[in-house]
């Protein structure tokens, strides 16, 4: 496996509270360079919160984080400029082209003109896209359109790339071909940080946390887990856990 | 025949949504339109609650045409789709009962079919409908359908985008919905909830792929697979796709799915073959198929 030894994300009793409503309570965890780590958990768990933290757009009300060694709290520009995002809900704009969406993205993440050049045809090639890169991106298929948004999350060569539930509702077979993506990457040498509904996703995940109530109920690798919990797979592991 | 529909197609500007589409649903059947998104399902959907009208072919819901039924088929359906579609501004009992208001009758008079539901939204009757969570959400949009007791239930996408736990819950509901009498016909992109339905349609592209019980689609298109796995999985994968006689290859769970092409596979062969290119800690076993895997082996 190319996970290594080396912290790339430290969180330790991080917290938000909206009011008297703990979203977060008291999380904390490690993530290594190169892992893929899979970030469980009920709707309104508090996923998506904690995911805000960890990527600069939300202030903790209190608990410490570094990722890629910048504090949350005081470098959130810095996190950002070391990450990749990708969401289900927000991936790319439907009114430009391919290649205008990887070329604004470059422009964003502050790649030169030329870097760009070489990014957008070299992204072009390996996902096949030869023939549509001058179609808007509206009309491709949402499984074309996830893989496009993953290269360009990846674009700038992020230390870590966040992707928030980015498979739901993608045919099995494209699903698929977006896991070996991100095997791929890894294997590079990415952490990946991903949250999914998917329970045979989760199995993919090198280590698997699972939030309950904004707190992190488990946390291990998918095999301990299931022995932890009598179970034979990752769905029987969350309902038993998120059920209570 | 509950819900029969006949050649039906569809078409957007160049989109074939739907493509030569017949499906016949018996009364009390639950039946599961299987398919990515973009397969059509919608489409579908849109067309049997009379919101759409076909290009070609024919539908009918109940007896009721589509066409000149319309009025009688709105009566008697309960539709509910994946995005959230009540009054974000009215409370939960306001929503129920201005359901209950427009098809003329009222929460009392068929509070017995939404019982067991609505006593889990019940202590929120008063939150407006805007500040539920999704699994709330989800269960009252599933009571204002059920509200003036519809003959047939058309559920689009009920649970794309909720939790596992969730799910099960809402699986759980429209079994007992079944029981009494109700006719489903209920779309998800999740296939593992294609197992609980009495029958399903695999659609892709706005063609039906197969239409049977989910044990006969899985008997019927799978033979031999195994379970695959070693200590690097991006490279196993690779190896996999490579060896001469690899039929299909899919990662599904802490395993690989490996059929080959070939009926006197040696599971020893391929074992030689990892081991050789350097992988370790390999498992070779014989596994059962899943509808996933039938629907994969269709849709290639």
């Amino acid at each position: 496996m190319s996970v290594r030894d080396e912290n790339i994300i430290e969180v330790e009793g991080l917290t938000k509270a909206f009011g008297d409503f703990k979203a977060v309570n008291e999380i904390s965890f490690v993530v290594k360079r190169g892992e893929i780590f899979g970030f469980l958990g009920a709707n309104g768990a508090g996923k998506t919160t904690a995911m805000k933290m960890l990527i600069g757009i939300s202030t903790p009300t209190s608990g410490k984080a570094k990722v890629a060694g910048f504090d949350v709290f005081t470098s959130a520009e810095d996190i950002k400029k070391n990450i990749g995002y990708m969401s289900q809900k927000f991936a790319l704009y439907d009114d430009l082209t391919v290649r205008e969406n990887i070329t604004f993205f470059g422009g964003i993440y502050g790649l030169k003109r030329q870097q760009i050049k070489q990014k957008s045809t070299q992204l072009i090639k390996e996902l096949g896209l030869d023939g549509v890169e001058n179609q808007l991106v509206g009309s491709l298929p949402l499984g074309w359109k996830q893989k496009i948004s993953f290269s360009v999350a990846m674009l700038h060569e992020p230390k870590i790339v966040f992707l928030d539930e980015p498979t739901g509702g993608v045919d099995p077979i494209t699903r698929r071909q977006f896991w070996e993506m991100i095997y791929k990457a890894a294997d590079e040498g990415t952490t990946i940080f991903v949250t999914t509904h998917y329970m045979d996703e989760a199995e993919y995940c090198n280590r698997v946390s699972i939030m309950v109530n904004g707190k992190i109920e488990a946390l291990d690798t998918p095999q301990k887990l299931k022995e932890q919990f009598k179970a034979d797979n990752m769905n029987d592991v969350f309902l038993k856990l998120a059920r209570g | 025949m509950s819900i029969s529909v006949r050649n039906i197609s569809k078409a957007f500007k160049k989109v074939q949504a739907l493509d030569q589409i017949s499906i016949e649903v018996a009364q009390g059947e639950l039946f599961g339109l299987i398919g990515p998104d973009g397969a059509g399902k919608t489409t579908l959907f849109r067309i049997l609650t009379t919101l759409l009208v076909a290009d070609e072919g024919g539908a009918s819901v109940f007896g009721f045409d589509v066409i000149d039924g319309m009025n009688d088929i709105r009566n008697s359906v309960g539709y509910m789709t994946g995005k959230f579609s009540l009054y974000q501004d009215l409370t939960v009992e306001e929503n129920l009962s201005f359901f209950a208001t427009i098809f003329d009758t009222t929460v009392a008079e068929n509070y017995h079919l939404i019982e067991d539901i609505y006593i889990q939204i019940e202590p929120f009757k008063n939150r407006r409908a805007g500040a539920l969570s999704g699994g709330m959400k989800q269960k009252l949009a599933l009571c204002c359908a059920l509200i003036h007791q519809p003959k047939v239930l058309f559920l689009d996408e009920p649970t794309t985008g909720v939790d596992p736990v969730s799910r099960k819950e809402f699986w759980e509901m429209l079994k007992r919905l079944q029981q009494k009498g109700i006719t489903i016909l209920v779309s998800t992109p999740y296939m593992d909830e294609a197992a609980l339905c009495d029958r399903i349609a695999l659609i892709q592209d706005g063609k039906i792929l197969d239409i049977n019980s989910p044990a006969k689609i899985v008997a019927k298109h799978m033979h031999v697979i195994y379970d695959v796995k070693a200590s690097n999985p991006h490279q196993l994968i690779l190896l996999l796709k490579a060896y001469p006689s690899a039929h299909s290859v899919y990662p599904f769970g802490e395993y690989v799915h490996y059929t080959d092409q070939f009926g006197e596979f040696k599971q020893e062969n391929l074992h030689a073959y990892l081991a050789q290119n350097g992988l370790k800690e390999i498992v070779i076993q014989p596994t059962a198929a899943t509808i996933e895997d039938a629907f994969m082996e269709l849709a290639n």
